[in-house]
């Protein structure tokens, strides 16, 4: 078994090597701009990227028309948020959301407060990290022009109620979009059953490059148009301009592929593998929480708190296995978590929170390996914790008075 | 994130890892830090006359946080109290080449090395500084 091992599958992923074959004619032989519409370069190009497209669409039960391609889910949710108040100024300004989303939504959002250019709604969530379907009825005003909630949340893997949102907005005739970067092709995604008019998502998290992602916009039953952020050229039917980098687009359309077919077995085989990590490591170690909703969530997600012990010193200590924590001293801002913050999870054990990302390449042997590790690592700090310490001594920490800095 | 080669050495072999108890009165205990902030250290001393001839500590924190409480218990054995209260943070800073993002760790070691002589010479009946 090799080290190091990498279960940090949330972060991105390493690319399938399947994919990298399907890439690789198109950047030396292939190698045409898809706008050129005069030669057989363009024109083989052109085709590339149309396959993908019927690829990407088919995974998400789209029309490939409704595709737009953008750097990533990131520019993909600026385009969506940015793009429908742009567009809709006339109908009002209002925008809800929740307070998990990903950074690229929220600060998508307060930029666009900011400059005056919208108001937003920001959801709390419940204790599993769950927006309430009738906190998004109840938030809605006849400003409102867009809701965005996220599919499924990149720390806690918690799935959110989405289907049921888009039966309120389209009641209320109010365009839904959702950051799926997390759900697309880990969970079956049908944009027609759920109700959703803007779907983000990108391909490094399903296996396929970086660099490239999608908007889905919906072309029916409304026609959703949004304005671009990116100008000139009108590709992508004007909603982004820009030579389309398609060895990358046709990685996506691969990547997607290979995820329409193989999803839900490989949902169940990393489901069982994450039920045995989390077992593993439960039923040795006393005080580990889970962090998000027990049933609803990603089935390669796993996040859990270890009381008494700090993130980064954990990971510190496990540095032959890839992994990431919600704890202040692993963030540039020395904040913890603001997701784990919203579950009304304490900052203490916000701090002390580890994420475990599944994926198509991890096997059994490295679970086991890493659950070896997690106990022995977890024991010894916790030999060195004060903390624990004091509450095996049956003091309630809840009740100390800190001489914080 | 790279450590430094002395943080990693406090993280893999920590110094004095421990407790006396506290209610002894050649014991000197400082606590410091809180959970919500993700750092506390336990820092505790062991007088005789006026040297300090052992001491142990237990922190929840990071690597640095780790090192740097691991590193004040190696410099207080064999000072006495007087010239531990010398001990600066930029010691610790340098010492284990923390980068700017750590260095509220090191300040915090220097709180507790500080908190664990007060309570000492509370205890001993001196005026405390």
């Amino acid at each position: 078994m090799k080290l190091p091992i990498f279960l940090d599958n949330h972060s991105t992923t390493p690319m399938d090597p399947r994919v990298l074959e399907a890439m690789l004619p198109y950047f030396v032989e292939k190698f045409g701009n898809a706008a050129s519409r005069n030669h057989t370069f363009g024109w083989e190009a052109e085709e590339a990227v149309d396959n993908a497209r019927k690829q990407i669409a088919k995974l998400i039960h789209a029309d490939p028309k409704e595709i737009v391609f953008t750097s990533g889910a990131t520019e993909s949710d600026n385009l969506a948020l940015k793009g429908a108040i742009e567009m809709y100024h006339e109908k009002g300004n209002h925008i809800i959301t929740s307070s998990t989303e990903h950074r690229a939504v929220l600060d998508t959002a307060k930029s666009l407060e900011a400059k005056g250019k919208a108001t937003v709604t920001y959801l709390s969530v419940d204790k599993h990290g769950m927006v309430k379907p009738e906190d998004v009825r109840n938030a809605i005003t006849d400003k409102t022009v867009l809701i965005s909630i996220m599919l499924a949340n990149n720390e806690i893997g918690t799935i959110n109620p989405v289907g049921e949102i888009g039966k309120i907005a389209k009641e209320k005739g109010i365009l839904l979009h959702c950051d799926a970067t997390q759900g697309v092709g880990k969970i079956p995604v049908n944009v027609q059953e759920m109700g959703i008019d803007l779907m983000s998502f990108s391909a490094h998290k399903i296996y396929g490059p970086k660099g490239v992602g999608a908007l889905y916009v919906r072309k029916k039953a409304p026609r959703v148009r949004i304005s671009a952020q990116m100008d000139g050229g009108g590709h992508e039917r004007g909603m982004r301009s820009g030579t389309l980098p398609v060895p990358l687009i046709v990685g996506f359309g691969k990547a997607c592929e290979i995820c329409e077919q193989e999803m839900e077995a490989e949902g169940r085989r990393l489901g069982a593998m994450r039920d045995r990590l989390q077992a593993g490591i439960t039923n040795a170690l006393e005080e580990v929480y889970l962090n998000g909703h027990p049933t609803q969530r990603l089935p390669h997600n796993l996040n859990l708190s270890f009381a008494y012990v700090e993130g980064e010193s954990l990971l510190m200590g496990l540095k032959e296995i890839a992994l990431s924590s919600g704890s202040a001293c692993t963030s540039a801002t020395l904040e913890p978590s603001y997701v784990l913050r919203a579950l009304g999870v304490g900052s203490d054990l916000a701090h002390s929170s580890i994420r475990f990302g599944l994926g198509r390449f991890n096997t059994d042997e490295q679970v086991d390996y890493t659950i070896k590790r997690m106990i022995e690592i977890v024991t010894k700090l916790r030999e060195m914790s004060p903390l624990y310490e004091m509450a095996k001594e049956g003091i309630d920490l809840k009740s100390v008075q800190w001489a914080a800095h | 994130m790279a450590y430094s080669d002395k943080v990693v050495d406090h993280y893999n072999n920590p110094r004095n890892v421990g407790s006396f108890k506290k209610d002894e009165k050649d014991v000197g205990t400082g606590m410091v830090g809180a959970p919500e902030c993700g750092d506390v250290m336990k820092l505790q001393i062991k007088v005789e006359g006026d040297k300090i001839v052992d001491a142990r500590f237990k922190t929840f924190g990071c690597g640095s946080a780790i090192a740097s409480s691991s590193l004040a218990t190696e410099w207080l054995k064999g000072k006495t109290v007087e010239e531990a209260q010398t001990i600066k943070n930029t010691d610790i800073v340098q010492e284990l080449n923390l980068p700017p993002v750590k260095i509220h760790c090191s300040v915090l070691a220097e709180d507790a090395i500080k908190a664990a002589l007060a309570d000492y010479k509370k205890k001993a009946g001196k005026e405390t500084k």
